[in-house]
Order: C-alpha cells, then sequence, then structure tokens
C-alpha cells in the first residue's frame, strides 16, 4: 500500500487489488476530534460519497468506478485514474487550452447542479484531466444532493476563490470561461440567476467594499 | 526622515475596531517597548459601537500616555504613528483615527493606516518567528484561514456567516454567563467545557474551504434549554464541534498549499483545546506550531505599530486628508510588498 495523497479529510493509498490498479481511499481517525464525532463524521462522510458519485456518472459527469464500500473500517476501494491534477495543468497549457479546459469544467459543474449534486469542494486538486482529455471529478467527500440555488451558488463562489487564490494570474479569464461552460449545461437563465448569487454570496463575505 | 533601522526610532500604534482601545510603542527592529489597552464593558448585550467609540475618546488619554509611560520615551521620540483603519466598527475606528491622525501632525511624523487582520498576522510571525505560515485567524469579528501567495494574504477559507468568537459570546450570553475583567466569553465557556462529559450531537458545518457557525449556535443554546446535556457539558460539544471545523479547514488550507508553519492568531488563540487541536495537525503535516503569545492574540496596540512598520519600511504611509477610515476593508485587498523581502 503505497500512500500517495495526504488529504485533510482523508488518505489515498494505491493499491494493487485482485490484479487492478486501485485507489483505497481511508478516512483514518482524526486525533484532534473525540471519538464520537469522529465516527459520526467519517462513517457518515464512507455512505454518502459513493452514492453521490454514482448519481454523478447519471449525470453524465466522469466519475471513478466503485468496487467496494466498508463503512465500519471507513474505506472505499475505487478506480485508479490516469492522468493530471487540474492544478498542476492549469497554469501551463496554451491559452486556448486554458480557456477550453475551463469551459469543460464549467460544463461538468452545470450538468452536477442540473441534477441536484453540489459537489461541495470544487478546487482544482479534485480534477484530474486523463490522457483522453476527459475531467474526472474526484473526491466528493464533502457533496450534498440539493437543487436550491444557495449550495449551487457556494459551489461556484468556492471554484472561483480556488482560481483566485490558487491560479491567480489566469483567475478572471478561467472563471469567466468555466461560468460559459455552465451555461451550455444549465442554459442562460438558470446561469443569471446563479451568477447573481454568487455575487450576493460574495457581498455577504464579510468586509467587502461594495456591500453597502 | 526616521532612520529605518535603528532601534531608536519608534511607532506609536492605536488600535480601536472594536470593544478594545490600545496604544502601543514598538522599536523599528520589532521590539514591543508597551502595550496598554483599556476594553469597554457593555452593561449588557454586545458591544453597541457608539457606546464603545465614547469608551474610547473618555479612555484615549490615559492609555497613550501610559504607552509613552512605559516604553520611557517622550512624544518627540515617535518617528511615525500607525493606525487601524479597518476593517471595525466604523465609529470606534474614527476615534482612533482622529486620536491618530491630531498626533501625526502635532508632532510632524507620517501616518500609516494598517489593516486589522493584517496586524494580526504579522504581530503572530513577529512573536513566533513564523515566516510563512497558514494563519487560522480567530476572534470575535473575523475567522479567516489565510496563506500569503504573490503579494498578498490570500483568503482560503472564511466563515460564511458569524466569526467563531462571536458565536461563543452569544452562546455564552444566551445561556446566561457573564464575562468578568480578564475573563471574556470565550475564556468562561473553556473553563466549562473542560468539566463537560457527555457529548451532545451539533450540526457539524464545512463548505469546502468556508465555514458556517449560525447553526451551530442555535443547535447549542437549544441543546441547553431542552436539557439535552448540563451546561457543561454543551460547552464541552460546542467547542468540540467548532474547533474541529476549524482544525479540518486549517488543515484542508495546510495539505494544499503544503507551507511549512501553521500560525494561530487573534483572541480566540488564547484557547487552550484549540491549541492542541491545531498542534495535531501541524505535527501530522510536518509543520512548525506556532501561537501568538496570550498578551498579543487579543486587539492591540502592537500588532497596529509593527505592522505600521512593515509598511512604512516599504514606503507605504497615508496624507492625513486620505486617511479615511475602511470599515469592510478585506485582508486580500491589502497590497504586502515587504512579506516578500522578509
Amino acid at each position: 500500500m503505497v500512500l500517495i495523497k495526504k488529504g485533510a479529510e482523508a488518505s489515498l493509498y494505491l493499491e494493487n487489488w485482485h490484479n487492478r490498479k486501485v485507489i483505497m481511499k481511508r478516512r483514518l481517525p482524526k486525533k484532534y476530534r473525540i471519538p464520537e464525532l469522529d465516527l459520526m463524521i467519517r462513517s457518515q462522510r464512507t455512505i454518502h460519497e459513493p452514492h453521490i458519485i454514482h448519481k454523478a456518472k447519471e449525470a453524465g459527469v466522469p466519475t471513478p468506478t466503485i468496487f467496494m464500500v466498508d463503512v465500519a473500517e471507513a474505506n472505499i476501494i475505487m478506480e485508479f485514474v490516469e492522468g493530471k491534477q487540474v492544478k498542476e495543468v492549469l497554469d501551463h497549457v496554451s491559452p486556448e487550452e486554458r480557456l477550453n479546459l475551463s469551459s469543460l469544467i464549467g460544463r461538468m459543474i452545470g450538468r452536477l447542479h442540473k441534477h441536484g449534486i453540489i459537489h461541495g469542494d470544487l478546487t482544482t486538486s479534485n480534477m484530474i484531466l486523463t490522457p483522453y482529455g476527459k475531467v474526472v471529478f474526484v473526491d466528493f467527500g464533502l457533496s450534498e444532493r440539493s437543487k436550491e440555488l444557495e449550495p449551487k451558488g457556494v459551489d461556484l463562489h468556492l471554484m472561483k476563490r480556488t482560481l483566485q487564490s490558487t491560479h491567480y494570474k489566469h483567475a478572471k479569464e478561467c472563471f469567466k470561461a468555466v461560468m460559459s461552460g455552465y451555461a451550455e449545461a444549465v442554459g442562460k437563465e438558470a446561469t443569471k440567476k446563479v451568477t447573481a448569487k454568487i455575487r450576493e454570496i460574495e457581498k455577504r463575505g464579510r468586509y467587502v467594499a461594495d456591500r453597502g | 526622515m526616521p532612520d529605518h533601522n535603528s532601534a531608536n526610532s519608534y511607532c506609536l500604534g492605536i488600535e480601536s475596531t472594536a470593544d478594545d482601545f490600545g496604544a502601543a510603542i514598538v522599536s523599528f527592529e520589532g521590539k514591543v517597548l508597551s502595550n496598554a489597552n483599556d476594553t469597554y464593558m457593555p452593561k449588557e448585550g454586545g458591544i453597541h459601537p457608539r457606546e464603545a467609540a465614547r469608551h474610547h475618546a473618555e479612555v484615549a488619554e490615559k492609555v497613550l500616555a501610559e504607552a509613552l509611560d512605559k516604553a520611557e520615551i517622550k512624544p518627540r521620540d515617535i518617528s511615525i504613528v500607525a493606525f487601524s483603519q479597518g476593517p471595525g466598527l466604523g465609529p470606534c475606528l474614527r476615534t482612533g483615527a482622529t486620536a491618530a491622525r491630531a498626533l501625526a501632525s502635532y508632532l510632524d511624523v507620517p501616518l500609516v493606516g494598517v489593516n486589522h487582520c493584517v496586524g494580526h498576522i504579522e504581530i503572530g510571525k513577529l512573536a513566533t518567528g513564523a515566516r510563512d505560515p497558514v494563519t487560522l485567524y480567530v476572534s470575535g469579528g473575523n475567522t479567516i484561514v489565510s496563506a500569503f501567495e504573490a503579494g498578498r494574504y490570500r483568503i482560503f477559507g472564511e466563515t460564511l456567516d458569524i466569526a467563531m468568537g462571536n458565536c461563543l459570546d452569544v452562546f455564552a450570553r444566551a445561556v446566561g454567563l457573564r464575562q468578568r475583567r480578564g475573563a471574556p466569553f470565550g475564556a468562561v465557556v473553556e473553563e466549562l467545557a473542560r468539566k463537560g462529559k457527555k457529548f451532545v450531537s451539533l450540526p457539524y458545518t464545512v463548505k469546502g474551504m468556508d465555514l458556517s457557525f449560525s447553526g451551530l449556535l442555535t443547535a447549542a443554546v437549544q441543546a441547553f434549554r431542552s436539557k439535552k446535556g448540563s451546561l457543561e457539558d454543551v460547552c464541552f460539544s460546542l467547542q468540540e464541534v467548532a474547533f474541529s471545523m476549524l482544525t479540518e479547514v486549517t488543515e484542508r488550507a495546510l495539505a494544499h498549499t503544503e507551507k511549512p508553519e501553521v500560525l494561530l492568531t487573534g483572541g480566540v488563540a488564547a484557547n487552550k483545546k484549540l491549541q492542541s487541536m491545531l498542534e495535531v495537525i501541524a505535527d501530522e503535516h510536518g509543520a512548525r506550531f506556532c501561537v501568538v503569545p496570550l498578551r498579543l492574540a487579543a486587539d492591540n496596540g502592537a500588532m497596529i505599530a509593527w505592522t505600521g512598520i512593515l509598511a512604512y519600511k516599504s514606503g507605504m504611509s497615508v496624507p492625513v486628508e486620505k486617511s479615511f477610515v475602511n470599515v469592510k476593508w478585506r485582508l486580500e485587498d491589502v497590497y504586502a510588498p515587504w512579506v516578500e523581502g522578509q
């Protein structure tokens, strides 16, 4: 078992499982949490994540195949997705590819939202660009089911914030492309509404200059 | 012009964003010579901005004199005057700003406007020697996870509604607790939480990198009123849930940025339980855990003075006629050129 990513919420191990290269997602107990709270958070997320990953596939968004779920140990065994994190790629591709990639990401987010799936952690570390040009969405650990406008806005707001903090050189154009891709999936009216929501959430953030 | 590196150059820092009026003298080498303070204590309820501002105006002369006395310098020895320009409560900010403008004009020295949030981060760095940390800044008015990238302290996560300290304060008032001078609500809740035994389930709300405390606050008050546990149990559970949320988001930022340090700053940094939880994640990620010392945790003049010095050394100052306060000044709007040169 090789540790490939130690995340804040779970650790990913690369493993050979019945002659398959798989990812084992383990939600190890967090020493900083009391056992009652720790167990509650870990088991809830372990049940919830494979379920919503399946729903995402139904919505037409590439996600890893789930092979096994072990609630008692809070482990999930899933497909190893070949490719690179969008976080590593986005700043280093040509301007045209960057916009295409952003727009594709936006289209996928649109499909999720249209089917009532809120990813909950839309950072560029959680998107994998495959050699075939697909973007596979991973880590649905914080996702939720909702058709409400508010969580959709929060979801996209996080995407915007990730671009601003991690890909600040291209944040503006990338987010614009994300939103145009999003519009292709959900339509212009729905995009208008969520854009207004994002603005509102930004203003709600403390101490925004133009809030008052 | 003051000599930039001289131990004989001093900055007077004035802090007045909320319920504290603080004045401090810090030398240009980063030595805190004095750090005087007077806190407005409302008879009931939270901070009334106008009443707090009235308090600040009343104590300003006394606190400023104390800062000079303790530092053993005369007004003429002051090289620059720094003040907290925002974010914060308008009337309170304006009271401190008025004092700062008057002194800078009278002494004929440069005036430097300082962002209060940057102040908390910089004083934490100065006191602990942290150079490039992921910072968790938690106080009565702010809950921010930040790290420095390309000229600015970027916000990686923050509260979507009320601040951590505010959540504890309102909870404490709602269940009938009283704060004492030297023991703010946070400390009272912490004391009770230590005696709590039973965990009462409360909502845990992390949205990606952001946090929400308003639902947790309501549920905690209801848990107490419906006797789901003793007051001690509810305090214990409230802290466990809220601090687990803060720790999870800080760990997320740490995993994402791979910074070498974790810095805890702001008034809630005084909480030992929160300190111990963050220390665990810092250790696990091979980062050094740094916590601002208690005397510099809550709002204080020293953090304003020190940040004023850093900004001034980078050529930043503000003419009196343009020194308006900015009550909604966001952390990431501050250009901080001094950080990269450190």
